[in-house]
């Protein structure tokens, strides 16, 4: 407990002082917005001059949007969320050329930035200011009692006591300054949560901007699907022309050589026919694996809940598996949960190293959210192979998500969220259905 | 009769060799990809290719790609190409060369040793050996057939298959000579001049089917 309250004291202490300092940074990068809104409206007004034309207003609108691109990676930190507004940069992307001024001049989001230099320069400032004042005061309180001390009498006043006539009177100071300081980091971060609202009024997506970027978003998760659905078809073509097709053609010509030579070398008939019958058994053991590798019949008649188990059993290391689900989710959710389940499972044997692994599956607010974790030697990098990469696509078809942390020295943790309705709460044991 | 094998899965490769060798047949060699196969098959001029039309390195139709060079290079190789499914498209660009001497058959027909092996041996020898699956796909799709009564359309049938008439005469129980009157009436309905060549008659059949 004790240990729980010294953390806390330290994270707003902490705050505090990222408040403080950010709003300090803020100040500086104030006065910058009055020079930018000025080459900005330059560049704007040098457009139709040759050469130069070409290349100021793309240069400075890329400085504007780092500008405020700044601000909203800030505002993240005060706890306010700006999402980046921009329409997507036209294909291919050319430095110079109509389509570039018509991407940056008909963005909305180009003009909502504009606007907000001088208003967001000015509060920016003003809130950084006020964030700076009362712990600067905090601390003169602090560092005037030993001032005072050395200087003699000479001293004007501290907080309640102006002008400060004895010692004690000064030497109250410091806690006084301490009651300043700590104040001041106190409110330092509620200050820096204002200019972050104000800035959001400017720097957020409009409704049609957030839908602009949703139609982008759903176009490339759309492609990223139909590659990956094509992708899949073709392995299990693959599969099949290579494995049990194969398997069959091969078992025919045995066994119409075994009847070939039936009467002529009965030996080598019997011979070639124990080959067919051990060729047939192999086929249907990979006709069911390809099968489990499109659906698995688990899955089918389980549902997420038993074919995760199922999963669990089969892997070569104990894995925990804690499911609370009050349904099904439709069929395609539920096999993509189980597949990138089945992947992260996958991976956790073949890199992590790990003793044990455990899968926590639970149902809230409409989000299915699935943990994978184990307590391998982490350092997994999600830029690393096609496997992640792979994983994310299956979700983002259903706007799912994945999140990988992996520090090294472990744990490793998936995290999957996928939005989902359950169809049917749950009416008989999962034994029932056997 | 010496043979050249085109097929990338070892287990069919294998069963193809004894297969082929059981009946007398030399294997000279046996590639698993589809650049090695035209080398191949210039370097030992078999009297009869066997090649799967989905090779390595592409696993597209490197086979059928490698067996229509090999019969630019040298006119009426005979060359029997084997798939997992057929298309008629395929089976026209195998027919529109120069000559006969040319077989597309479904891998399944290897099951029935005997048939399969009467192929491999009607190539070699110039004949046509076109899987029943192609032909009834072209049949199925051709209004003009409509003209043709139902026994002239099974001997064209059998006819675009690869078949003698002496073939066609045993395997629709009928006398030789009902078979080429069959085979006259059709070519008259079709519009084509009569000829003694099995081969010809079955690319016309098939050509004018596919044009």
């Amino acid at each position: 407990m004790a240990d729980n309250k010294d953390m806390e004291t330290r994270s707003w202490v902490r705050h505090g002082l990222r408040a403080v300092a950010v709003g300090a940074l803020e100040i500086v990068l104030s006065v910058f917005n009055v020079p930018l809104l000025v080459f900005w409206l330059v560049a704007l007004a040098l457009t139709p001059a040759a050469g130069i034309g070409m290349v100021a207003l793309p240069l400075m609108t890329k400085v504007l949007r780092a500008r405020t691109d700044l601000v909203r990676r800030l505002a993240t930190g005060a706890g306010v969320v700006i999402a980046r507004p921009y329409a997507p940069q036209p294909q291919p992307a050319l430095t110079g050329g109509w389509r570039r001024f018509k991407w940056i001049l008909t963005d909305p989001a180009t003009w909502r930035d504009v606007a907000w230099l001088l208003p967001g320069g000015i509060i920016g400032a003003a809130l950084g200011v006020l964030i700076l004042l009362l712990p600067a005061y905090g601390l003169q309180g602090i560092i005037l009692l030993p001032l005072w001390v050395h200087l003699g009498d000479v001293w004007y006043g501290y907080g309640v006591y102006w002008p400060i006539e004895n010692f004690s009177e000064g030497l109250l100071s410091l806690p006084q300054g301490a009651l300043f300081l700590a104040a001041g980091l106190i409110v330092a971060p509620q200050l820096r949560k204002v200019d972050a609202l104000f800035a959001k009024l400017f720097l957020a997506p409009t409704r049609a901007a957030e839908l602009r970027l949703r139609v982008a978003h759903l176009t490339v998760t759309r492609a990223d699907t139909v590659d990956a659905q094509a992708a899949e078809l073709r392995r299990i073509e693959r599969d099949l022309h290579d494995g049990a097709q194969a398997r069959l053609v091969s078992l025919g010509m045995t066994i119409g050589l075994a009847e070939e030579l039936l009467d002529r070398d009965p030996a080598a008939a019997r011979k070639l026919l124990a080959e067919a019958r051990e060729a047939s058994g192999i086929a249907l053991v990979e006709l069911r694996h390809l099968v489990r590798g499109i659906h698995p019949p688990v899955l089918a008649e389980r549902g997420l809940d038993g074919a995760v188990r199922a999963l669990a059993i089969s892997m070569s290391m104990p894995v925990e598996v804690d499911i609370d689900l009050p349904g099904r989710p439709q069929t395609p959710v539920e096999s993509a949960a189980y597949f990138v389940i089945a992947e992260a499972l996958t991976n956790v044997v073949r890199h992590s190293g790990a003793q044990t692994a455990a899968v926590t599956i639970v149902y809230h607010d409409g989000t299915l959210a699935v943990v994978v974790l184990d307590d391998g030697h982490g350092g997994a990098d999600p830029g690393k192979g096609t496997g992640l990469r792979g994983m994310e696509r299956r979700l983002a078809a259903f706007d799912g998500t994945m999140t990988l942390s992996s520090p090294p020295g472990g744990p490793t943790v998936v995290t999957l969220e996928l939005p989902c309705v359950l169809s049917s709460p749950k009416t008989s044991p999962s034994s029932a259905t056997d | 009769m010496r043979v050249v094998l085109a097929e990338d899965l070892a287990l069919l490769r294998d069963g193809l060799t004894r297969l082929l060798e059981a009946f007398d047949f030399e294997v000279v060699e046996a590639v698993d990809n589809g650049p090695a196969l035209l080398p191949a098959l210039l370097k030992y001029r078999p009297d009869v290719a066997v090649v799967d039309v989905r090779l390595p390195p592409t696993f597209t139709d490197e086979g059928l790609q490698a067996a229509l060079a090999a019969r630019i290079e040298v006119p009426g190789l005979p060359i029997l190409v084997l798939s997992q499914h057929v298309e008629p498209l395929y089976a026209r660009e195998l027919l529109s060369g120069s000559g006969g001497g040319v077989g597309y058959l479904l891998k399944d027909r290897v099951s029935n040793v005997g048939q399969f092996v009467d192929a491999v041996r009607r190539v070699a020898a110039g004949g046509t050996a076109m899987d029943p699956e192609v032909v009834s796909q072209l049949l199925a799709r051709r209004e003009p057939l409509a003209i043709l009564t139902g026994r002239e359309r099974e001997v064209l049938a059998q006819m675009a298959e690869g078949r003698s008439n002496a073939a066609i005469a045993a395997k629709l129980y009928i006398t030789e000579k009902a078979i080429s009157k069959h085979i006259n009436n059709i070519f008259t309905k079709l519009a084509m001049p009569p000829s003694d060549d099995d081969n010809r008659r079955v690319l016309a059949v098939l050509t004018y089917l596919n044009s």
